[in-house]
């Protein structure tokens, strides 16, 4: 049997692999022609492109940028590409795009949602990246108080009285928590903000504010629109339906009756009614409940709306997150003498977040579609407005450019949202 | 089974003291209808290594997950350090974070590294500040012979090494008691000799165990009582040496028959 006996008296030397492996050629060939059936379809979907470009890259360049009406832009694309040339008409774009953008806000103030803009960005980044220090986070927490200010206006004393409300509540858990116990803490810390609120930051504010005038000049919620108002309810409804999620799924969760019982129903009536439907109780019913000469924002009316709707989707969504965690995990926490708040937030809801990721941003890209919705209670937000445009005399007629570039900045916003959900999935990767 | 059998083993630290770490009397737990443990009777000197052993079903696990209240007893009384324990919120923190508790699955925490899941629940239960739990995690990472898997994730690790990092994370919280549910039964067995190393070790500096487990090796050699239980109830206990060679009850042979026959 000695022929099954082998020794290597020589090691190889690494090589490079033959050319047709590697590069465009070898990349075509797997995915490209791999097989019939695959070539086929290759081909078929480039004649697909190609028609569809054939069919719609002329009327895209075609097209006129000057024209003041509908009419004369047909004239001038005919004038410069021939009788039979169709084009574009981008000039209702051009002439309108501030319209499109801010709605009737008065223009002299549009630095105000620009800086509003800009600030939110910056209040965001340091949640969306961990690169950034951390302090800016405080800037973060600030933000509602000074994007408020700076789109509706008034006196500034208003955010400041608000936040005051926070910082009472702040106050009632730590200082009163030693005095009247935890759940006494937890009473206080949300009476005495609402008490606050509803009777004394009003006319506190309207006082200082007879002290020390400072302020911007007051706008009201009719005049937002546009992308302007698109945005303002979807990143408040974004922002706000995150922890409410987390608190309701919690709550549905919970050991104690009357709060799980609270939660279902909350989030499967929410749930089973239509949007637009709250949205009608929002604009129109919701005053017949409050005391008569109560004026209640229409603009807050509908964040508050939508916010309530896609809480109770997120919630089932981070249920879902929830009940994916092996019982060890809760087990574990539990076993080194955490209690339930420090396992939820320590070890619990990383991890549901993490998992229910793809279908939370699901849930935002939804919502801000969704904020559309409000042309049809009469709000101005770019459907809203597109209508209002194809109404004037000058732009009758006029669809797809509008359209096009309503769909367009939606879907920057949100292939934004998706591709950042994909960063976030990679870095939390903490497998192999 | 008896993966841990030819090690020498030092007794010599292995002091049992007169006091009484952990006291059971009465004690009865039900789920749902079905009694599961029943009138359970058991006192746990300090410094004692006691191993629990029975067939499956028969309620061991759920004894001692009853000692730290992730099972709640529904009669009778269980005391640890001399603390009742009862549905008291207080209690069963102070409890907790007295004892240390393995689990079969690791349950080490996967969205952190295995420092952070070192020094976790020292930071925000014990508040110690970070860079001494970094400190005492590290410590007792070199002890369970893992400082270099620090930085990694418990995914990239090996199903022994994350057993190690569990008993590390334990030890970070600096327990008097550990409890030890079944710790090397989802192992392989090449990996079961360094989880049982790393035992035998605490074993040897004082620890008190209280260890459910098949190693009849490991028994034999660390522990100084072995208890067997069936059908929710202790059958039999005594000394490793008089359980193994002259088991007294019928369930006890069949048992020890079953498990050291093949």
């Amino acid at each position: 049997m000695s022929d099954v006996s082998y020794v290597r008296t020589k090691m190889l030397d690494e090589m490079a692999p033959p050319v047709s492996q590697v590069g465009p050629i070898r990349w075509a060939r797997e995915n490209l022609f791999s097989s019939v059936t695959n070539s086929v379809l290759t081909l078929l979907a480039i004649w697909f492109i190609y028609s569809l470009l054939a069919a719609t890259l002329p009327w895209i360049v075609f097209s006129s940028f000057s024209a003041n009406s509908l009419g004369e832009c047909r004239t001038a694309i005919r004038d410069a590409y021939g009788a039979d040339a169709t084009g574009a008409c981008w000039s209702v774009i051009r002439e309108r795009y501030l319209q499109l953008l801010f709605g009737f806000y008065p223009s002299e103030s549009y630095w105000r949602p620009i800086l509003a803009l800009v600030l939110m960005l910056v209040a965001i980044g340091p949640i969306l990246f961990e690169g950034l220090p951390r302090k800016m986070l405080i800037f973060s927490g600030l933000y509602p108080f000074v994007g408020f200010f700076l789109l509706w206006g008034g006196t500034v004393w208003l955010p400041v009285t608000i936040l005051l409300g926070f910082v009472i509540a702040y106050f009632a858990t730590t200082m009163l928590g030693k005095v009247i116990g935890s759940l006494g803490a937890v009473i206080a810390a949300i009476l005495l903000p609402v008490i606050w609120w509803l009777f004394l930051a009003g006319p506190v504010a309207y006082g200082l504010h007879a002290i020390v005038p400072i302020g911007l000049v007051p706008i009201e919620s009719a005049r937002f629109g546009g992308f302007l108002l698109s945005i303002v309810i979807g990143v408040t409804g974004i922002v706000l339906s995150l922890p409410i999620g987390v608190l309701l799924a919690l709550g549905r969760r919970s050991d104690l009756f009357v709060v799980r019982t609270i939660c279902i129903g909350f989030i499967e009536f929410i749930r089973g009614v239509p949007l637009i439907t709250l949205l009608f109780v929002a604009s129109t019913l919701l005053n017949y409940f409050l005391p008569p000469g109560t004026t209640f924002d229409i603009v807050l009316r509908v964040m508050i709306m939508v916010t309530l709707f896609s809480s109770a989707y997120m919630a089932e969504v981070i249920r879902g997150g929830l009940a994916a965690l092996p019982r060890g995990q809760y087990e574990a926490a539990n076993a080194l003498g955490m209690d339930y708040w420090k396992s939820m937030r320590l070890i619990i809801m990383p991890q549901a977040l993490k998992i229910s990721i793809p279908s939370i941003v699901g849930i935002f890209i939804g919502l801000f579609k969704d904020t559309t919705l409000v042309s049809i209670i009469g709000l101005m937000d770019p459907l809203g407005l597109s209508t209002a445009i194809r109404a004037n005399a000058a732009w009758n007629g006029i669809v797809w450019e509008l359209y096009g570039f309503i769909a367009l900045m939606f879907f920057i916003f949100c292939f934004s949202m998706s591709r950042y959900s994909m960063y976030l999935e990679r870095k939390l990767q903490t497998g192999h | 089974m008896s993966t841990a059998v030819e090690r020498e083993v030092d007794r010599s630290q292995m002091k049992v003291s007169d006091e009484v770490a952990i006291q059971i009397t009465n004690m009865n737990k039900w789920f749902g209808a079905f009694h599961v443990l029943r009138d359970i009777n058991l006192t746990v000197q300090r410094g004692e290594r006691i191993v629990v052993c029975g067939p499956s079903g028969s309620g061991k696990s759920t004894l001692i997950r009853c000692i730290n209240a992730l099972e709640e007893h529904q009669d009778g009384h269980i005391s640890v350090d001399g603390t009742e324990l009862s549905s008291d919120l207080k209690n069963i923190d102070k409890i907790r974070s007295e004892v240390g508790m393995l689990f079969q699955h690791f349950n080490l925490f996967p969205h952190l590294s295995i420092l952070d899941n070192c020094t976790l629940a020292p930071i925000w239960v014990r508040k110690t500040p970070k860079k001494e739990a970094e400190e005492i995690a590290m410590h007792y990472l070199t002890k369970v012979k893992i400082p270099e898997q620090a930085d990694k994730f418990p995914g990239q690790l090996s199903g022994g090494q994350q057993q190690r990092v569990a008993i590390a994370r334990s030890l970070c919280m600096q327990p008097r008691i550990m409890l030890f549910d079944e710790p090397t039964s989802a192992l392989d067995p090449e990996m079961i000799k360094e989880v049982l190393d790393t035992m035998i070790e605490l074993a040897q500096e004082g620890m008190t165990m209280i260890v459910v487990t098949h190693e009849m090796g490991f028994a034999r050699q660390v522990a100084n009582r072995v208890i067997f239980m069936d059908a929710g109830q202790i059958v039999e206990q005594n000394e490793p040496e008089e359980f193994f060679n002259n088991p007294k009850s019928d369930r006890t042979k069949l048992f020890l028959s079953q498990i050291l026959g093949h």
